[in-house]
């Protein structure tokens, strides 16, 4: 079978990438592109390990088809921080302790950034919605969210969204 | 496995002809993807809808009423103030669809042609009174929402048919909808039964039209036309719900799993059904 040949912008740099049909986003992104900030946990869509951001939303890289990405902007967690520095979310994780074993953060960061992004001043009860595809095995979540409250409360927290 | 996008309905049904039963058709994926990693299906093709323009968009229809494309997405569902306004229970259906990332992705045609019993914008699609519109070799045909379902996994959609759009009637004034579910977790959780009741007052607040429908009480979503005619003629009052709630009880027909005894899915399920009726009852009045 031939491969397909896959054009894709991701984080903010052109990218090309061959693969099969079959093949995810995710393994893509980590296996032929180095992007291993992407974790895979389920690989059925529930945990959110893999969040990355596909066309202005954020999806579960585990479920789009690799071919799917043909002109499509990506953004994953590698992204997040610019030249000014980690994004406002990266800071008030590492500010709030809000990880443990870290394998959950990548995709916490780039989902909690898009709801920021879209409601600049949510409640707990909307972080806690919006962050409930992402799940923690460790903090109990509560440090997640007081980071994410964090990051609302911090000036030029849109300066890369 | 082979992947074709096409971006117009001539090539997709020709697709659909070329390669008959072998090609399964992917929206969102967030049933497909997954069926297909754990070697539930192993299709010869994938065909990816979302490049066919018209697939992708939520449009008025002839009559008034709104035309939902198959490709079209739960994010883009409950972002338009349209639908949010004339279908607030389908909409919170939709809404209830797995996480944000599924909602991302996850399409209401998807949920239907997926055909599991507990899929939860089907009852309110049904309780709408929502067409489905099916392309296939021999043109267009449609047919009822509730028609669509067969059983788990089941649909009655022929090979080399396409699924291209969902629409919604003409709303008419001091109508409304509504849709609940139980889930033991609020969010990210699969209904253990749902109810989905529309319908319309006239100006004294008597009950002129109503549908109920069910989810996750028997091998698909049903329409309970007895439960929409305990409604119907009524104020809505005690005795009305009441006969309303023995109709819904009467058509459960659940089976126990994990999630919920047979016993408790039909005890609840009459329950989630005198809630939407005066959650839509309220909607509707406003």
């Amino acid at each position: 079978m031939p491969k397909i040949h896959v054009t894709t912008t991701v984080n903010g740099g052109e990218t090309e990438f061959l693969c099969e049909a079959h093949h995810t986003l995710l393994s893509v992104l980590r296996d032929t592109l180095g992007l291993t900030g992407t974790k895979e946990g389920c690989g059925s869509g529930d945990c959110g390990a893999c969040s990355v951001n596909m066309n202005g939303r954020v999806v579960c890289a585990c479920l789009v088809l690799a071919p799917e990405a043909e002109g499509a902007t990506i953004e994953t967690v590698e992204g997040l921080a610019g030249e000014a520095g980690m994004h406002p979310v990266q800071r008030a994780f590492i500010e709030t302790a809000a990880l443990q074993c870290g394998f959950c953060t990548p995709g916490f960061m780039v989902a909690a950034k898009d709801l920021l992004a879209r409601n600049p001043d949510p409640s707990e009860t909307e972080i806690r919605y919006w962050l409930a595809g992402n799940l923690c095995r460790c903090t109990g979540y509560d440090k997640i969210v007081r980071a994410v409250q964090k990051a609302a409360r911090e000036p030029g927290r849109h300066a890369r969204t | 496995m082979q992947y074709f996008r096409p971006t117009t309905l001539e090539d997709a049904v020709a697709h659909l002809r070329a390669h008959g039963p072998g090609v399964t058709i992917l929206a969102g994926g967030t049933d497909l993807v997954v069926q297909i990693r754990a070697g539930l299906r192993a299709p010869e093709a994938v065909m990816d809808i979302k490049r066919i323009a018209p697939l992708s968009e939520i449009t008025r229809t002839e009559e008034g009423g709104w035309r939902i494309g198959a490709a079209v997405s739960g994010a883009e569902i409950s972002a338009h103030a349209g639908l949010c306004a004339d279908w607030p229970g389908l909409v919170e259906g939709v809404g209830l669809i797995g996480s944000m990332q599924v909602q991302s992705r996850a399409t209401p045609v998807g949920n239907l042609c997926n055909a599991s019993p507990a899929a939860d914008s089907v009852p309110a699609m049904i309780a709408a009174g929502a067409t489905v519109y099916v392309l296939g070799p021999n043109g267009m045909r449609k047919i009822p929402v509730e028609e669509v379902a067969q059983g788990p996994g089941k649909t009655s959609l022929r090979a080399g048919e396409l699924v291209t759009s969902v629409t919604l009637p003409r709303r008419a004034a001091r109508s409304a909808d509504a849709y609940l579910r139980f889930t033991p977790r609020a969010e990210m959780d699969i209904a253990v039964a749902g109810a989905a009741v529309n319908l319309t007052l006239d100006d004294s607040g008597r009950c002129t039209f109503a549908r109920v429908a069910l989810g996750a009480v028997a091998p698909k979503a049903l329409l309970v036309p007895e439960a929409g005619a305990a409604l119907v003629g009524t104020m809505l009052e005690s005795d009305a719900l009441r006969r309303m709630a023995a109709a819904v009880t009467a058509a459960c027909a659940p089976i126990d799993d994990k999630r919920g005894t047979a016993t408790y899915r039909t005890a609840i399920a009459p329950v989630l059904a005198r809630r939407a009726v005066a959650l839509a009852q309220t909607r509707a009045a406003a």
